[in-house]
């Protein structure tokens, strides 16, 4: 989160919504470990990464379903497990969780 | 002061700090900032339950750990107590300060070692007794460069040396790497690799012997020969198999090609 401090603050000056992304488990092979963290302004802009760049598209969707109402905080899970098999994997065959939330505190 | 605010005081200033968030039960997105010098603030939802994730994340802290943690929504922890009860999932994540390398010896292997332990995100001190060599002009990647013989350096600091932090002693010379083999060991320095042949090594482990280091146990810290067997030359080359011995040192491994296991790759 060290990383993103400069645009979250630059976004809370400037009133833009912003949600962000943290990695709090990965389970098997995965690039990045608890707290790599990437945050997405409800305009679109992106800083940060949770992994190699595998699942970054698909947690921009995310990011900016909940900014719009159209999804609640909470875990989102990358990869292959018994119970949540999402579309979108880690080419490495782990599994990541991420928590969206909205930085407004 | 908001909570975030006062987060992103901590991180940059580099002072111990962590955040607990509720990812999942009741009260998700609830947050409870964790501060080792000062007062928490914010509540995931219950006051027994904060003081219970409290005193678990100065743990984490001190460890340098972040992860996920399971409790009931008034902070129990055992087993019994969680059977039917909704189940809070916390997750702390803890930024602790950045490991300590301390380089002995201002010699061309410090500044190689010195480059490559910044870039594993070190803080990094070098010192050596001589003034014209111990330059901040010779070493401007190091934090902090120190004119000073070992012992005073340990006397002062080496309280602050724990098992995420690596002393390496790169001096060949006897009158400087015996007080400072001597002022590591006294450490809870997690890596204690000393530079020089395997003859040099032996002959030291006599002038240890002399100056009253005879333990084999704290014989057996000393990583010397200095480094993983690469092949290694040139100084560049050298810092890279002793930051790669530092790593396996940390994680246990072994330390060879993974193309020659099967195990999994993260440990």
């Amino acid at each position: 989160m060290r990383e993103l401090l400069d645009d979250l603050e630059r976004w809370q000056r400037s009133s833009t919504r912003v949600a962000i992304a943290r990695v709090v488990d990965v389970e098997g092979s995965g690039p990045r470990g608890p707290g790599a963290a990437m945050a997405v302004s409800i305009d679109g802009e992106v800083v940060g990464s949770v992994s190699g760049g595998c699942v970054e598209g698909a947690v921009v969707t995310e990011a900016l379903a909940l900014l719009n109402g159209d999804r609640e905080p909470g875990l989102v899970t990358f990869g292959y497990s018994d119970d949540e098999a999402f579309a979108v994997g880690l080419t490495c065959g782990g599994t990541i969780r991420l928590f969206i939330e909205e930085f407004n505190w | 002061m908001t909570l975030s605010q006062r987060l992103a005081t901590a991180l940059r200033e580099g002072v111990p700090i962590a955040l607990a968030t509720v990812i999942e039960g009741p009260g998700v997105g609830r947050h409870l900032l964790i501060d080792p010098h000062g007062d928490p603030e914010g509540s995931l939802g219950h006051p027994d339950l904060d003081r219970v994730v409290h005193r678990d994340g100065i743990a984490e802290l001190e460890a340098g750990r972040s992860g996920v943690r399971t409790y009931g929504p008034e902070g129990q922890t055992t087993p019994e107590d969680l059977i039917d009860t909704p189940q809070v999932k916390v997750f702390v994540e803890s930024w602790a300060p950045p490991p300590q390398m301390w380089i002995f010896g201002a010699v061309d292997f410090t500044a190689a070692l010195a480059r490559v332990a910044k870039v594993l995100g070190y803080r990094v001190i070098v010192c050596d007794a001589r003034e014209i060599f111990a330059t901040g002009r010779r070493f401007p990647m190091a934090d902090e460069v120190r004119v000073s013989w070992p012992s005073p350096l340990f006397a002062e600091r080496g309280g602050e040396l724990g098992p995420r932090d690596a002393v390496c002693i790169l001096t060949h010379d006897p009158k400087f790497d015996v007080p400072a083999v001597q002022g590591a060991l006294a450490t809870r320095a997690g890596y204690i690799g000393v530079m020089g042949s395997r003859t040099t090594h032996a002959r030291r482990v006599e002038r240890l012997a002399e100056a009253g280091i005879t333990n084999v146990a704290d014989l057996n810290r000393l990583m010397s020969p200095i480094g993983l067997d690469l092949g290694a030359r040139t100084p560049e080359e050298t810092a890279i198999s002793i930051c790669a011995e530092i790593i396996a040192a940390r994680t246990g491994r072994g330390a060879r090609s993974l193309r020659d296991g099967s195990g999994p790759i993260h440990p």
